[in-house]
């Protein structure tokens, strides 16, 4: 029985094992006892071809909802997504090596990688990035815990503006690795300040913070990271990076961490991976920064070359003192990213950032105008915002979904007191008809 | 390998030089050459009280990364920040280039070190 | 354009643009009167100003300088660098643009896709059930010892604080344990890497939480004495966590869920053909035993009368992981590779990996030592040359086969072998190719005695040559820093 991904032929296999010395294939697996050695086959499907393959991945393809105009964000955001980033990611030379152990034949994936973090850091205003992480969720655990080493701490404070999904899974790792989350209450959407100041004493390793928040709401760490450093505990701050090239950035209001998800530059939304994330931080805190980090340096010709750095911090050399057991990293998304910040360039990615919050504004104001929704937050925000309504939102989502649009998402399904509150996000991708679409609908509801 | 007479050492290759009550310590020639290029040296804190065999720093190669443990108990009067910018010192000159200076608490414990021929002997045996 | 040494930011130039955006299509206001100053960037981004030929050309030219199992053989010792089949990528890209947190009645094709994946991980492990949540092997790793952590948590068994790790285990094993709260205690493994008995039976007690084991080991060999080892670490309450990183060779043959292990991850990105991306994004699926079902991480995808939707109510779930579902998108590629090969297939692709890494080693022990005699699994370890004498390293091997246009094996590990040379052909290799190979490092052996000097600099046509790593850690440069602007 041939198979087009292995190339033996049955005269291939008489020799090897002639060569080898056995008789048979199953010589080769007479060390598995047979106590616990599989007697029957698998109950898996035969083998299909290329034709039969597609037809049950179009099938499956099929029965999601496609190209549906989406007005839903919380973490996953529908932007455009240039052409080149396909045509470059589907060089087989990016996506078939691996983790570029061997510098002398990985220059290309180590050069984007150095790319990536420049841009990362030029956008974050930090000094030092990783070459990225699985998510946003993790890399903001992995944030907690090297200010945790760092600071021999063990409380963590955090907004509990932040997404619902991040808070549960770094009280996961919290629970299991041992520090203790604590979550700070909002006032009218953002970090209340006042409770801050109670909670912070000398056993706070790091404050975590959300900008935008989870409402999409622009928090103020500005005026409290001076507090943060006079008790010496680290400000962490998670961001969504398309926003930095018009807000303020994490390294001009101080923070001393940053993490957080890029799927917003150029990654699909792929039901919800593969994202993003990634780490940085300054210089000082440099040599705790978890994950693979690729530095500059010279080839015995004295040639610029790039090569994975600062290793010794990491899992396959310190084993079980090593601060993270992070191994690898989302090598090719930072690539999508890369590519996607190169395109955008200078201008493009502060024009792409100022269409997120006009069109987002322009969205809102048409909203609240319509007698069924009303405001609920006051603070500023860039492509997301949260809206009260006296209608049911699985009618609002029905509706929607008559007309191609997905709406946004109910916020009463994480918290019982925003019952009937909804978050919207309307990326640049959203025309004036889509959105004035989406208030029609809405003005038609009851 | 060089061993330098009249120091102390320890197990783990670290060396010590007595000086009334303070201790200087070091990782030995032995250590420096097994480890490799000397990337980055972990310093200690200032007034860190360290018992003997607690980690005292942490010595990063290219290829490696090994906890120095402090081969007697005291308190960090001082670190040798050379090593912040010049880490290589310690594969240069290791025996001139000492990681921290510590006020030792009880000096009975430089008994259970070993002098320069007790030093050669256990790594010829090791 | 071997030679291609620029930087994205030295394309740039004032004014040029790669992107374009529709004018704003509704009424605008200035930014300030929605983004109050005081929120407002102050200083200016220095990102590139490039065309898109210019971009195209320089990610085009940097890839030249990339070897991929798409160039040629990639005999990385565990790392399962086989062909990856572009159906996989094309039915990927069917799957891009549903939302995560979309109405389930959206998503019915996903949610199947990741239910039917789940079962079939199941059933080719013999595990009771599969999450795919994790994003990697370590995050697998990680995700397992939060399992194994929970159940005694669970049993009110607080004490069981250590974990047993032999010495020959990847480097991961120690570190996922560690960040998951335990402590560990390694044992020395036997020669051939397989469990000391002895060490285990001293080692184990009442504050062992459990073990973590690769079988076939990482010296490829197979545990033969599996049956026992479970057996003790049962008795002595302790669970068995299997790492997945080499069941390459084990598909059809035998499962981890029949040998008794109650945790294990897998490898989606190894076994299962998704490319390895230059190091992810990877995927780390866990399975687990009927006991330990509750324990698993949140959301679980469920069937009801054919619909498929995702559970969150989960009262002894270890939690959250991740901001969704994990790396969907290499999940269809995963699957699309289980439809691909199919039962059959899966089998033959265990065989010839195993037959393919037998050949191997037996056509280069006469040139290199081969600490462990016998019939390997998918791979097998080498420890240097046979003639020691002549002063060339593992690295100096693996730095010719570079020259010589292969990739290297993994080197200096596992690190109970010395000048180890770990190689893992994989079944989608042809003969031909493992006789080039063979030629190349009999080549390299021969270079040994006549010209070692050679071995020592190589290599010398590559996009670099050996670079200097020591100045890179020192005084580390991690960004472009534009010199004009600073």
């Amino acid at each position: 029985m041939s198979n087009k991904y292995i190339p033996h032929t049955d005269s291939d296999i008489l020799e090897m094992l002639e060569k080898i010395g056995v008789s048979s294939i199953n010589d080769l697996f007479k060390d598995i006892p047979s106590d616990v050695k599989l007697t029957r086959e698998l109950n898996l499907n035969p083998s299909l071809s290329e034709i039969e393959v597609r037809k049950v991945l179009n099938d499956l393809a099929k029965s999601n909802g496609n190209d549906l105009v989406c007005f839903l964000g919380a973490g996953s955001y529908d932007h455009y997504i240039p052409s080149i980033i396909n045509h470059i990611t589907s060089r087989s030379e990016f996506y078939t090596a691996y983790t570029p152990y061997q510098p002398e034949v990985a220059q290309g994936t180590l050069q984007y990688i150095f790319e990536f973090q420049s841009l990362l850091t030029e956008l974050t205003g930090m000094e030092v990035s990783n070459a990225s992480m699985y998510d946003g969720a993790t890399s903001c655990a992995e944030a907690i815990m090297m200010a945790v080493h760092q600071t021999k701490r063990k409380k963590v404070l955090v907004s509990s503006s932040m997404h619902p999904n991040t808070i549960e899974v770094i009280k996961t790792y919290g629970h299991f690795n041992g520090f203790e989350i604590i979550l700070l209450e909002n006032e009218s959407g953002i970090l209340c300040e006042e409770n801050l100041h109670e909670k912070l004493d000398k056993e706070v390793a790091c404050v975590v913070v959300s900008n935008p928040n989870f409402y999409g709401l622009l928090e103020n760490p500005a005026s409290y990271v001076d507090k943060i450093h006079q008790n010496k505990s680290l400000l962490i701050m998670s961001v969504n990076p398309i926003t930095l090239s018009i807000l303020k950035t994490p390294g001009e209001i101080g923070a001393d961490i940053v993490c957080g998800d890029a799927q917003s530059l150029g990654i699909p939304l792929s039901y919800g991976g593969p994202y993003l994330g990634f780490l940085c931080t300054s210089k000082k805190l440099m040599r705790k920064l978890p994950g693979r980090i690729v530095g500059q340096t010279v080839d015995v010709d004295g040639k610029r070359a790039f090569v994975l750095t600062l290793q010794a911090r990491e899992q396959h050399i310190r084993r079980e003192r090593a601060n993270s057991n992070i191994c690898s990293n989302q090598s090719l998304m930072a690539l999508v990213a890369t590519v996607y910040m190169a395109t955008m360039g200078k201008q493009g990615i502060v024009e792409v950032a100022e269409q997120n919050i006009q069109k987002a504004h322009y969205a809102y104001e048409q909203m609240i105008a319509l007698k069924q929704f009303e405001p609920v937050f006051t603070a500023p925000f860039f492509n997301e915002f949260v809206v009260k309504t006296n209608v049911n939102y699985k009618v609002i989502n029905e509706a929607l979904k008559a007309v191609n649009i997905i709406g946004g998402l109910h916020l009463g399904q994480f918290d019982k007191s925003l019952n009937n509150h909804i978050l919207f996000c309307v990326t640049e991708k959203r025309t004036k008809d889509e959105i004035d679409k989406l208030i029609s609908v809405l003005g038609g509801l009851k | 390998m060089k061993v330098i007479q009249g120091l102390y050492y320890s197990k783990e290759h670290e060396w010590v030089r007595v000086d009334g009550d303070k201790a200087y310590v070091g990782i030995t020639d032995h250590a420096q050459h097994a480890l490799g290029d000397i990337v980055f040296v972990e310093l200690p804190e200032v007034d860190t009280e360290v018992k003997k065999e607690e980690v005292l720093g942490v010595v990063e190669s290219v290829k490696a990364a090994s906890d120095m443990f402090t081969p007697i108990s005291g308190t960090v009067l001082e670190v040798n920040e050379n090593l912040d910018d010049s880490p290589e010192l310690l594969n240069q000159e290791p025996y001139e280039n000492y990681v921290a200076v510590l006020s030792m608490s009880d000096k009975s414990e430089l008994d259970e070190l070993m002098n320069s021929e007790e030093y050669i002997q256990f790594c010829e045996n090791n | 354009m071997r030679n291609y040494n620029k930087l994205i930011f030295e394309l740039s130039k004032k004014n040029r643009k790669g992107y374009s955006l529709p004018p704003i299509d509704v009424e605008s206001k200035a930014l300030s009167s929605y983004i109050p100053d005081e929120y407002v960037r102050k200083s200016e981004n220095n990102f590139p100003e490039v065309s898109e030929n210019d971009i195209v050309r320089h990610y085009v030219n940097i890839s030249n300088k990339n070897y991929g199992v798409d160039t040629g053989f990639y005999p990385l010792g565990s790392c399962t660098m086989k062909y990856n089949p572009k159906i996989n990528e094309d039915m990927a890209q069917l799957f891009t643009t549903i939302h995560p947190l979309q109405d389930e009645s959206l998503s019915q094709g996903a949610l199947k896709l990741m239910y039917n994946l789940s079962s079939s991980l199941a059933e080719v492990t013999g595990m009771e059930k599969v999450t795919l949540t994790p994003f990697a092997g370590a995050h697998g790793e990680l995700t397992g010892m939060m399992i194994m952590k929970a159940y005694h948590e669970k049993n009110k068994d607080y004490k069981r604080t250590k974990v047993i790790i032999p010495d020959s285990a990847h480097g991961t094993n120690p570190a996922s344990a560690n960040v998951a709260g335990f402590d560990i205690i390694e044992i020395k493994s036997n020669e051939d890497g397989t469990v000391n008995i002895e060490s285990l039976k001293a080692a184990l007690n009442d504050e062992i939480a459990g073990i973590m084991l690769t079988n076939p080991n990482t010296l490829g060999i197979f545990e033969k004495d599996i049956a026992q080892i479970t057996k003790l670490v049962h008795e002595a309450g302790g669970l068995l966590y299997y790492d997945g990183a080499n069941f390459n060779a084990a598909m059809g043959e035998v499962r981890p869920g029949d040998m008794g292990f109650d945790i294990i991850h897998l490898n989606i990105h190894k076994t299962f053909s998704t490319p390895h991306g230059g190091g992810g994004p990877g995927s780390g699926p866990v399975g687990v035993c009927k006991k330990l079902i509750d324990f698993l991480p949140k959301p679980e995808v469920i069937c009801k009368d054919g619909v498929y939707s995702l559970k969150e109510d989960l009262p002894d779930s270890i939690g959250r992981l991740g901001n969704f579902y994990g790396n969907f998108g290499v999940m269809v590629k995963a699957y699309t590779y289980i439809l691909s090969m199919g039962k059959e297939g899966l089998k033959k692709a265990s065989q010839m990996a195993v037959l393919n890494a037998n050949y191997l080693q037996k056509r280069l022990k006469n040139h290199y030592l081969l600490p462990i005699e016998g019939v390997c699994k998918h791979e097998f370890v080498l420890s240097g040359l046979v003639d020691k004498s002549t002063g060339v390293t593992a690295l100096d091997i693996a730095k010719a086969l570079l020259e010589m246009g292969y990739h290297a094996p993994t080197i200096y590990f596992p690190l109970i072998v010395d000048q180890a040379l770990m190689i893992e052909p994989t079944e989608t290799e042809s003969l031909e190719t493992l006789n080039q190979f063979v030629e190349a490092m009999i080549k390299i052996a021969d270079l040994a005695k006549t010209d070692p000097e050679y071995l020592k600099h190589a290599p010398y046509n590559t996009p670099v040559r050996r670079l200097d790593e020591a100045t890179a850690a020192r005084n580390p440069i991690l960004r472009y820093i534009n010199e004009d602007n600073n």
